[in-house]
């Protein structure tokens, strides 16, 4: 019963956003009230029933109701209560559900708090979302039913993945959504600024929050994912370049180029064309990337033996929504005449640049993931394109970005003084150059693209920090004064600071965990001592253990440093009862300056058996980097011009959606 | 069956920790061991990473669990101890399995747009961000703002003339 | 200028075709990069308890030839090989077998369960001679022409139509040249 009032639920969803999608839209052209002030009941309405929804699969889920088709599939009664929930969102249908509730969620909140709105642009606004919600909701109920039922009911479940036992992965599916489903809100308010022709700053500043918001969410899911893999694939990888990363990954640089990009537009009145198109594309990506995971044209695990018909129905939604918005970009973005003029060496220009690589970036991701596709469709040749393609493409076009994100918040608005700069950054450039001096003096090796590396990573945690504080006068004023004007900058600024040295922090964990990591792979026999990064692993033996829902054999290492005992390592191989699937799980032992990593493998026959050890230094930085820059974002969001109420149009301009009928 | 692949959607980082039909392990080429000399180890791993799995397909066979990548590894291991370049292994496989194992695609004439694209869009981007810092003129003729001789001789005129009646 | 708030559009369009396209292929599929060349050197024992054994000599025959690699631990080989009993039953074209890193007794087993459509069979214990072959899944399906060239590769288990439609029109055309 429960399951059938969540599906009617869903489709009652469909058609409040099918009137969402219409009536204040058309309601905003005309200028007629009622159907403007339609949007806002209607859109936390529509929450609700896509909420009674998830709630309704989530209760089967929790209950393990096999008569469900999807809850059959996914989930098994032995499953711990915490996956059985995460099982809601680790398939295709749960996940869409997932997806739509989020958009609605952010339609709601709109709806809710966007009282400092024009009505006319939130009713734009919540018409643009109803629409995508729409296209979603359609494919779900067409194609994707989770509520599909199952006759007869099974006794129990096909239980879930055990790679998704996991509780990086369960959590980050939501947060990846939060970001790709964040950015339609910019998505909507650059349709709804193209409709009107206008785009201002409060335009910019009003658009900012929610940027800003799905990009931290964004940046939390991909480090999660990233995370996820170092430790449960057993491989010590955190990136690999795989199509289904970089979905995730293109919607983050077009983001993160448009909320540098929004700064222009709110504080300089400039490149407004561009910031729209950047909002359109991120969004765009985000769209690319649910096309590319579920429609099985790239191989991925996931890519094999999925639904064309599926393709088919999101590929067309995807040229409805990108190409419609790329055909109203056409017509109306020229009308949107450009401010203030600037110099190449500014803040703008500095951000112009910053655009620049970020987006030749996106593009090159684009194009390296969708190469073999294209590839295929023109010619049938078959081409693979992996991680040393990236590496070569990808990691030029980020070194003079972050030698311009050290400079750049230091550069004027319109006409900034290089040489000033960088006299003032001084500091920062004795630290960036120091560091990969030390390096080569007294570290064994010492690859250039490495010191390059640590330079860079260096460069811009103290040229961050070096900025910060010749803003607060850390050096020359008065303990007193300095306080002062800490207490009186704004949080936006302290959000750049934190993120932009956190990109720094995720740049020396990256080259130093790779250039410096300590890696031996051996066949270890009982007894035997092997030196990894200074540390003296000895294995001691495996033994079977019996764990709820799986075998495993246990590899045991006493990790020794000087003779004194450090821990004791166990890896295990997993073997779930559920399905014939073997997993890795690798011991971890982290220290504040490294990771202690091991993975044991396959016997040898004769008593050996197969084993990975390393000693990872720094490696941690990476996701440390990652909350940095995730924390940066969410101390830039609480600043006073976001909060509720702050933000107006310029006096004038300013008026209700009834004065603006009435001046019409 | 197909409604069960679908939980492998979510998968972040595509992996190969899961075969679905797996050969019993006990038959494998050989266990995973590393060369004794690690120069001929360090070159043989470097490989590793530029080969594809081909049953994981996102992976290099140096980072897959699958079957057919450990025993690609151990066969690019025996390859260099017998004395094969680098190129040679390469080329070992590559017989067997065509271009499609290089992760890093060859520049060849089908490769030509891949890697000269970021420089192409990378320029292309560089043309429109100078075209922002050029001065936007409101009308379309480019010579309007530049005087005529005789505009400039009307101007000096209207000049001279203000000038007297100060 | 104006052309230029078009390029985005002009641009999308490029990729949304190539996606359409894309939805028609299957990106898990390798070719084969032995179309057209000889079939490697090799030598395989039988499965214990048959006496055959299978070798590139008896691919050379100047007999159009199906190769086809199987495992009992294979779930998918079942699904084609009712198709491979049915073509060993007409006896058009000889069906012979690399059994893939399979237990002797297992393959034994299954062949005895679900029927023994090859003429000869070799096992392939460590799958070292598969490698050769370029086999990346299995099952997988080879023809082998009368001059011991692979002519074609499937990758997966045989559908009724890639049979009656690809393979065995394509053998009988091998067969007539």
């Amino acid at each position: 019963m429960i399951v059938e009032v969540g599906h009617y639920a869903l489709i009652l969803a469909l058609a409040l956003s099918l009137v969402q999608g219409t009536f204040p839209l058309i309601g905003a052209q005309l200028r007629y009230a009622p159907w403007i002030a339609m949007a806002r009941p209607v859109a936390i309405v529509q929450f609700g029933f896509v909420a009674i929804s998830f709630a309704a699969l989530t209760h089967a889920y929790v209950v393990s109701d096999f008569s469900v088709l999807n809850v059959a599939m996914n989930s098994h009664s032995a499953k711990p209560l915490l996956y059985k929930v995460s099982g809601v969102w680790g398939n295709h249908e749960g996940s869409l559900l997932l997806w739509v509730l989020i958009l609605t969620l952010f339609g709601a909140t709109v709806a809710a708090f966007g009282g400092n709105l024009p009505p006319e642009l939130r009713a734009r606004v919540l018409s643009v979302q109803a629409l995508i919600g729409t296209g979603f909701l359609l494919f779900m109920l067409l194609t994707s039913n989770p509520f599909e039922r199952l006759v007869p009911a099974p006794t129990d479940g096909q239980g879930l993945n055990p790679l998704l036992q996991d509780p990086g992965l369960a959590f980050h599916p939501p947060f990846l959504y939060l970001g790709y489903v964040g950015f339609s809100m910019a998505f909507s308010f650059a349709l709804a600024a193209l409709v009107e022709g206008r785009v201002d700053a409060a335009w910019a500043r009003w658009v900012r929050p929610w940027t800003l918001a799905a990009w931290c969410f964004l940046t939390v899911g991909i480090a999660l994912g990233s995370w996820w893999a170092y430790y449960e694939l057993g491989w010590g990888g955190f990136w690999f370049w795989d199509p289904v990363e970089n979905a995730s990954f293109m919607p983050w640089l077009a983001g993160t180029a448009l909320l540098h990009t929004a700064i222009v537009v709110e504080k300089r009145d400039a490149l407004k064309s561009w910031t729209i198109l950047l909002a359109i594309l991120t969004f765009s990506l985000s769209l690319l990337g649910t096309f590319l995971v579920r429609s099985g044209v790239l191989t991925s695990v996931h890519a094999f033996a999925t639904d064309p018909s599926r393709g088919v129905f999101i590929l067309a939604f995807l040229v409805l929504v990108v190409g419609g918005s790329l055909t109203l970009f056409a017509i109306r973005a020229p009308c949107l005449t450009g401010g203030g003029l600037f110099a190449p060496v500014s803040r703008e220009g500095a951000l112009v640049l910053n655009n620049l690589l970020l987006t030749t970036a996106c593009a090159t991701v684009l194009l390296g993931t969708l190469y073999p596709l294209f590839l295929d469709a023109l010619t049938g040749e078959k081409v693979s394109v992996g991680p040393p393609y990236f590496h070569a493409t990808f990691v030029p076009l980020m070194v003079p970005a972050v030698v311009a994100a050290g400079i750049g918040p230091l550069l004027a608005w319109k006409r900034g003084d290089l040489a000033g700069a960088l006299s003032r950054l001084r500091l920062a450039l004795v630290f960036a150059l120091a560091v990969p001096l030390a390096t080569l003096m007294f570290a064994a090796k010492a690859p250039m693209l490495a010191v390059l590396g640590t330079a860079l990573g260096t460069w811009l945690v103290a040229a961050s920090i070096g900025e910060f504080a010749e803003r607060v006068r850390l050096f020359g004023a008065s303990p007193r004064e300095t306080w002062r004007r800490a207490k009186h900058l704004p949080r936006a600024v302290y959000g750049m600071t934190i993120a932009h040295a956190g990109a720094g922090v995720v740049i020396l964990g990256i080259v130093v965990s790779v250039t410096w990591e300590t890696e031996r792979l051996q066949v270890v026999q009982a007894g035997e001592s092997v030196p990894v990064g200074g540390y003296e692993f000895t294995f001691r033996g495996v033994e079977d253990v019996r764990g709820p829902n799986y075998d495993a054999v246990r590899g045991i290492f006493n990790v020794t440093r000087d003779g004194d005992l450090v821990t004791v390592m166990t890896p295990e191989t997993r073997i779930y009862d559920t399905s014939p699937q073997t997993t890795t799980e690798a011991a971890i032992h982290p220290t504040l300056t490294s990771d202690l990593y091991a993975v044991i493998g396959d016997p040898d026959g004769s008593g050996g058996w197969a084993a990975r050890l390393y000693h990872k230094p720094l490696v941690n930085w990476i996701w440390l980097g990652a909350i940095l820059v995730a924390a940066g974002g969410i101390v830039s969001l609480t600043d006073r011009r976001h909060r509720v109420g702050a933000p107006r149009r310029k006096a004038g301009r300013a008026g209700s959606g009834t004065a603006r009928a009435a001046r019409a | 069956m197909i409604q069960a692949f679908h939980r492998f959607l979510l998968l972040a980082a595509a992996s190969c920790v899961v075969s679905l039909a797996a050969p019993p392990a006990a038959v494998a080429i050989g266990v995973d061991r590393p060369l004794p000399d690690p120069a001929l180890e360090a070159r043989a791993r470097a490989i590793h990473k530029q080969l594809r799995c081909l049953v994981c397909q996102n992976q290099s066979i140096d980072d897959s669990n699958a079957d057919l990548a450990r025993d690609l590894r151990v066969l690019v291991r025996e390859r260099i101890s017998l004395g094969d370049s680098d190129a040679e292994v390469l080329d070992f496989v590559v017989d067997r399995y065509g271009d499609w194992v290089l992760l890093d695609p060859p520049l060849n004439v089908r490769t030509f747009a891949l890697w000269l694209g970021p420089a192409a869009l990378l320029l292309l981007g560089a043309g429109f961000a100078i075209a922002v810092f050029r001065p936007q003129r409101r009308s379309p003729e480019p010579a309007s703002d530049a005087l005529t001789p005789e505009e400039r001789a009307r101007v000096k005129a209207l000049l001279e003339r203000d000038g007297d009646a100060s | 200028m104006r052309l230029s708030y078009v390029l985005p559009l002009a641009l999308f369009a490029v990729v949304a075709v190539a996606l359409g396209i894309g939805l028609t292929l299957n990106p898990r599929l390798i070719p084969s990069a032995l179309i057209d060349k000889p079939v490697p050197d090799f030598s395989l024992p039988p499965i214990d308890g048959r006496p055959d054994g299978l070798a590139a000599a008896d691919l050379r025959t100047g007999e159009v030839a199906i190769v086809n690699v199987f495992a009992s631990w294979c779930g998918p080989c079942r699904i084609e090989h009712p198709l491979l009993m049915e073509v060993a039953r007409s006896g058009e074209v000889p069906v012979h077998g690399i059994n893939y890193k399979d237990l002797p007794r297992n393959a034994m087993a299954w062949l005895k369960r679900y029927g023994d459509p090859y003429r000869r069979v070799g096992s392939d214990r460590n799958g070292r001679v598969s490698i050769d072959w370029g086999i990346y899944g299995v099952p997988e399906t080879f023809v082998v022409d009368r001059r011991g060239r692979i002519a074609f590769k499937h990758v997966g288990p045989m559908m009724p139509e890639d049979m009656h439609q690809r393979i065995l029109p394509l053998v009988r055309e091998l067969q007539d040249r």
